[in-house]
């Protein structure tokens, strides 16, 4: 781990001062931590936010919906009864992260930020882990890599439990940098890099999330359904989290997001478009499924990945519908 | 001489009984101190650079970076230039510094020149290995014979990966020369006795000058019986700084270096008659242990088919060299039997517990065991009940397996010797050079010592971990418990034999009418006529008694030889592959049982790392650099307590068993798991899934091949 200085603002507008090329921003440190000690991450500055009081907290409103905090832990999001309420998606996605220890010390929002998992790129060879012109995640084993959205560079997926179901939910983020405030909604804050100078997310080194905001759930009925091979900490093999409004027992339209099998949490269109004008049965939601892996294209060793994927969507259809699984 | 046996059943107040660790309370509240937790005065930090490449020529290594680097203390050149590395992260150069931190900066600023060489990593592919060695056939009988002659024939393919000991703890050392010619280790090892040799002689110090420290260790599995060289170089730096250094491998290098348990694939081939008796069996198997290869396991396992082949090509590969693995040979040679069984079963359209039975007179002298224990597990699997062929369970997507396996190991107990102390204050102890890997040693001594003194386990002390006391053997094989068992019982029998001499004439009996018991020196023919224990020391002056006890030794106190039989209940989910264990059953004999706690703890240990195993455990090795890509705790998989379902542990004890005297148990329990979990999914999904670990896309695969998806 490199030498590096250390800062503990207690407000945002210097968090954002102190900011800038080679500084981090740390909340719960589950994940810089890690990049750090294997020279993942080798920044000059850590600036920890975890003093600054307005990061704190979680709200409810009526109009407006759920404010999160950028400090709110994975487990308060889970404790809290109206989230549990409200949005069933949010809360299966939390309950999927595990070690009671991660969840009580990781946020939500660091949950967002948090970088790839991809073997490659958390062994030193970079976000695209390009070598003498090729890309040794098609070369080597991606078994854990992406089927959607992976004509290249980025191969890697996108980490966060929580991304798909905030997109499914429409949720924004809140920003503030050197020019002030700004509001981008989840769906446009991840992007796919083309370079290794680029990031998989819009925020610049000078910019930090301060709150995630989450309309009123407004009766839509909301899952997320993942697939994982073991109970105990470990990451998705596929997800997906489903939003749908209703009209008697009609989906008027949908949400369909898929994680864990794109370098961004993936909005299937097709999907949503499935699902429209239909009551949700068993094979209306296997049809979703497969429209939702119909562009979907295997790397050597995660075929697997696509039956997963198809079989997430289908249900997490089901239990947003309160259907058995 | 006194006797040397087992108290009879009736009069075993300690022996066989259900106690907690006696250093349980310490290891949980954290005060038990491992060798990770040492910390001496003026102590530094080493570290190693590891080699990024599997295999590669060492051209030139640069270290004035390191050197130059303030609290930087020694640097040390493992592996110069010319040297040919054969696996990713084998140790180049090693560091000592101030702070762990410092030891890894400098480290960072070490520049190494390689001459990057091809590698080889994926043995399954024997027909692309650039080497195998030449192929050891086994013949009994007339195999070509048995299968022209065969009512029905079973053909498979099966294999499983190799896996790392992925100990808690990781290997490493402290070295302390507390003067120029003495050296103090304090090693995370399994060998506290073995290991003086190994550091006297790389040091050339006389063995009388090294001294071996083991309190507590966080596991081994047969991986920490070396000083390795990492240890050797340690001791080395402590020795060219003239300070404590300690070094501890991390994760990463754990994973990759520090053991692993070679892979095996086969392809076998198996014959009944009309009535399902087993006449032939006919296996070609391969796989690596690293750049040496890796011996046959032995096949057929257990069952000896009259009529039999076996050949086995040992394939060198570029990495870390294997190590004993808990059981060595034998989990791989029983998933490959049991599932090539299991599958003539299901050929041949017979529940696999009937074949198994119908065959058992083939598993030998413990065939009978084999089959109480068959019969037994059947019950409290509820197997008559829950069991249906294959592609009959269940109509959803997830589909419900039973599948079983059996196993068997040797476990006779090791030299030891143990020096017991009675003292004139009524304290006893026993001092071992053994260690206690976690499985409970300290435990089962002074249970044999308060059993042979009629105290309470609390009133007795166990002294080990140092190689200052009586020599003992290592912990490898599930020989420690024979071993130390009837060396303790052999001296605490000596030395009670002292004692009841002692205050024999007080009581006017001989000594030979004395016994010890609940706390008490009695006359056995009248109990009322006794000293306390205390009285009874309070006559031996000032010095205390001292008495040896070894194994081997005299009287019938050990033996070898064990059988178990494991069953699993499975879910498989064949929309996504995914395995969830219901629940396992373990019978298991090992002669008689000094603690049963400590005894089911040992198994239920076993079915979760067994569990481990069958289900997520693997080495994942990168096809493009050879290097291990899981080195870490988060993508080399290990199952929590959510994933091994309900597990119950059956111990055989009683007549038939107890009279053979104690027998290892580490290795048995952990035989059968692979097996038993493989065949249940078989049996649930219809189809043979050829791997371990059963992970999803292998599920997938096997059901899209079978057709079955
Ligand atoms: C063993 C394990 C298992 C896990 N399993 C899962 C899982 O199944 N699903 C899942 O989604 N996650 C999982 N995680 C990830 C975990 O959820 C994240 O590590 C955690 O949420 C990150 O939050 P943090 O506060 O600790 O972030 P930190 O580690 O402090 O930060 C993470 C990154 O985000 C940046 N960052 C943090 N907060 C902000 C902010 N407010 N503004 C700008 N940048 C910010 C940091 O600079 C850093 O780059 C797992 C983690 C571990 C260690």
């Amino acid at each position: 781990m490199n030498r590096f200085q250390y800062a503990s603002p207690v407000t945002k507008e210097s968090a954002v001062e102190l900011l800038g090329s080679g500084a981090v921003v740390l909340a719960g440190g589950t994940d810089l931590l890690s990049l750090m000690k294997a020279d993942v991450a080798s920044p000059d500055l850590v600036v920890n936010i975890k003093e600054i009081a307005e990061l704190k907290g979680l709200e409810h409103s009526e109009g407006s919906g759920l404010r999160i905090g950028a400090l709110v832990t994975i487990d308060e999001l889970l404790q809290d009864s109206r989230v549990q309420e409200e949005y069933p998606s949010l809360i299966q996605a939390a309950d999927g992260i595990r070690s009671a220890q991660i969840r009580s010390v990781g946020t939500v929002a660091g949950d967002l930020c948090q970088r790839p998992r991809c073997w490659y790129y958390r062994h030193g060879y970079g976000l695209l882990a390009m070598q003498n012109g090729s890309s040794m995640v098609v070369d080597g084993d991606n078994r854990y890599h992406a089927i959607l959205g992976n004509g290249g560079p980025a191969y890697f997926v996108n980490p966060s439990s929580f991304a798909p179901s905030l997109i499914a939910l429409g949720a924004s983020l809140k920003v503030s940098g050197p020019n002030g405030e700004k509001e981008i909604s989840v769906a446009d804050f991840f992007q796919t890099p083309q370079s290794e100078a680029e990031k998989e997310y819009k925020l610049s080194d000078s910019e930090i999330v301060t709150q995630i905001l989450v309309p009123a759930a407004g009766g839509k009925a909301n899952a997320t359904y993942e697939i994982r091979e073991k109970e105990a900490l470990d990451w998705p093999l596929a997800a997906a989290a489903v939003s749908l409004v209703m009209q008697g027992d009609q989906v008027e339209s949908a949400k369909v997001v898929l994680g864990h099998v794109a370098p961004v949490p993936w909005n299937s269109d097709e999907a949503a478009a499935a699902l429209k004008g239909k009551a949700v049965s068993a094979s209306v939601a296997d049809d979703a499924g497969k429209a939702a892996v119909q562009q979907a294209k295997a790397l050597s060793r995660n075929k697997f990945k696509i039956q997963l994927a198809r079989v997430a969507v289908k249900r997490a259809i089901l239990r947003a519908a309160g259907m058995e699984v | 001489m006194p006797e040397f046996n087992w108290p009879e059943s009736d009069r075993r107040w300690r022996i066989g009984k259900h106690r907690t660790r006696v250093d349980g309370p310490d290891k949980s509240c954290g005060a038990a101190e491992f060798t990770y937790d040492v910390k001496l005065f003026g102590m530094l930090y080493a570290r190693m650079l590891p080699c990024p490449h599997a295999r590669a020529r060492v051209i030139s290594v640069d270290t004035s970076a390191a050197e130059a680097m303030k609290g930087v203390h020694a640097v040390r050149v493992i592996q110069g230039p010319g040297t040919e590395i054969k696996w990713a992260a084998d140790d180049i150069v090693a560091v000592a510094a101030e702070t762990e931190e410092i030891a890894g900066d400098a480290v960072n600023a070490i520049k190494v020149d390689y001459e990057v060489l091809e590698h080889f990593v994926f043995e399954e592919h024997l027909d692309k290995a650039p080497e195998v060695n030449p192929a050891q056939e086994q013949t009994t009988g007339e195999p070509a014979q048995a299968f022209s002659d065969a009512k029905a024939q079973s053909e498979g393919y099966y294999g499983c990966g190799v896996v790392s000991h992925a100990c808690h703890e990781s290997h490493g050392h402290v070295a302390h020369w507390t003067d120029e010619e003495h050296l103090t280790v304090f090693s995370s090892t399994q060998a506290v006795t073995g290991l003086v040799g190994q550091f006297s002689e790389a040091l050339e110090i006389p063995a009388a000058n090294v001294r071996i420290i083991c309190q507590n260790m966080g596991g081994g599995f047969g991986s920490k019986f070396s000083a390795d060289r990492w240890g050797i170089e340690c001791a080395r730096l402590a020795r060219q700084t003239k300070r404590p250094v300690k070094l501890m491998l991390e994760r990463g290098p754990e994973l990759q270096i520090a053991g692993g348990r070679p892979s095996t694939f086969a392809r076998v081939k198996t014959a009944v008659d009309a009535d399902g008796n087993l006449t032939g069996w006919d296996s070609k198997s391969w796989g690596t242990g690293g750049p040496s290869g890796t011996g046959s396991p032995p096949l057929p396992y257990v069952f000896e088919v009259p009529n039999r082949k076996h050949q086995h090509s040992s394939v060198p590969a570029n990495i870390g060299p294997s190590r004993a693995w808990r059981a060595p040979n034998h989990p791989q040679a029983c998933f490959v039997t049991m599932t090539a069984l299991e599958d003539m079963a299901a050929t041949i359209e017979m529940d696999p517990l009937d074949f198994f039975l119908k065959n058992i007179s083939l598993t030998g002298v413990r065939a009978e065991s084999y089959a109480e224990e068959l019969k037994l597990g059947a019950q409290m699997m509820g197997w008559k009940r829950k069991w249906k062929p294959r592609g009959q369970n269940g109509d959803g997507p997830v589909k419900r397996g039973l599948g079983l396996s059996l196993h068997t190991w040797g476990g006779r107990g090791h030299q030891s010797n143990c020096e017991v102390l009675i003292h004139p204050d009524g304290s006893a102890e026993a001092r071992v050079a053994s260690q206690d890997l976690g499985t409970g040693t300290r435990t089962v001594i002074a249970t044999v010592l308060a059993e042979t003194f009629g105290l309470r386990v609390r009133d007795v002390t166990v002294r080990i971990g140092d190689s200052r006391f009586p020599a003992s053997g290592a912990s490898g094989g599930s020989t420690t418990v024979g071993g130390v068992s009837s060396s303790t019982r052999r001296g605490a029998i000596n030395a009670l034999e002292i004692l009841l001499q002692k205050v024999a004439p007080e009581l006017g009996v001989a000594p030979e009418e004395l016994e010890a018991v609940r706390g008490r020196i009695r006359v056995k023919a009248s109990p009322n006529r006794y000293l306390t224990w205390k009285q009874a020391t309070g006559q031996l002056g000032v010095n205390p008694i001292s008495a040896a006890g070894s194994n081997p030794g005299p009287g019938k106190l050990i033996d070898s030889g064990v059988a178990g039989i494991q069953m699993a209940d499975v879910s498989v989910d064949i929309e996504t592959g995914i395995t969830k264990i219901n629940k396992m059953v373990a019978i298991q004999d090992c002669g008689l049982i000094i603690d049963m706690l400590t005894a089911k703890s040992q198994v239920y240990g076993a079915l979760t790392m067994g569990i481990s195993y069958a289900l997520c455990e693997e080495r994942i090795m990168d096809p493009v650099t050879g290097r291990l890509l899981n080195d870490d705790m988060e993508f080399y998989k290990l199952p929590g307590i959510g994933d091994i379902g309900d597990l119950i542990v059956h111990m055989m004890t009683g007549p038939g068993y107890d009279e053979r005297g104690v027998i290892g148990l580490g290795e048995p329990p952990v035989i059968s798991p692979g097996a038993a979990i493989s065949n249940a999914v078989a049996n649930a999904i219809g189809v043979r899934v050829p791997y371990l670990p059963l992970t999803p896309d292998r599920v997938l695969e096997a059901l899209e091949k079978g057709g079955a998806a």
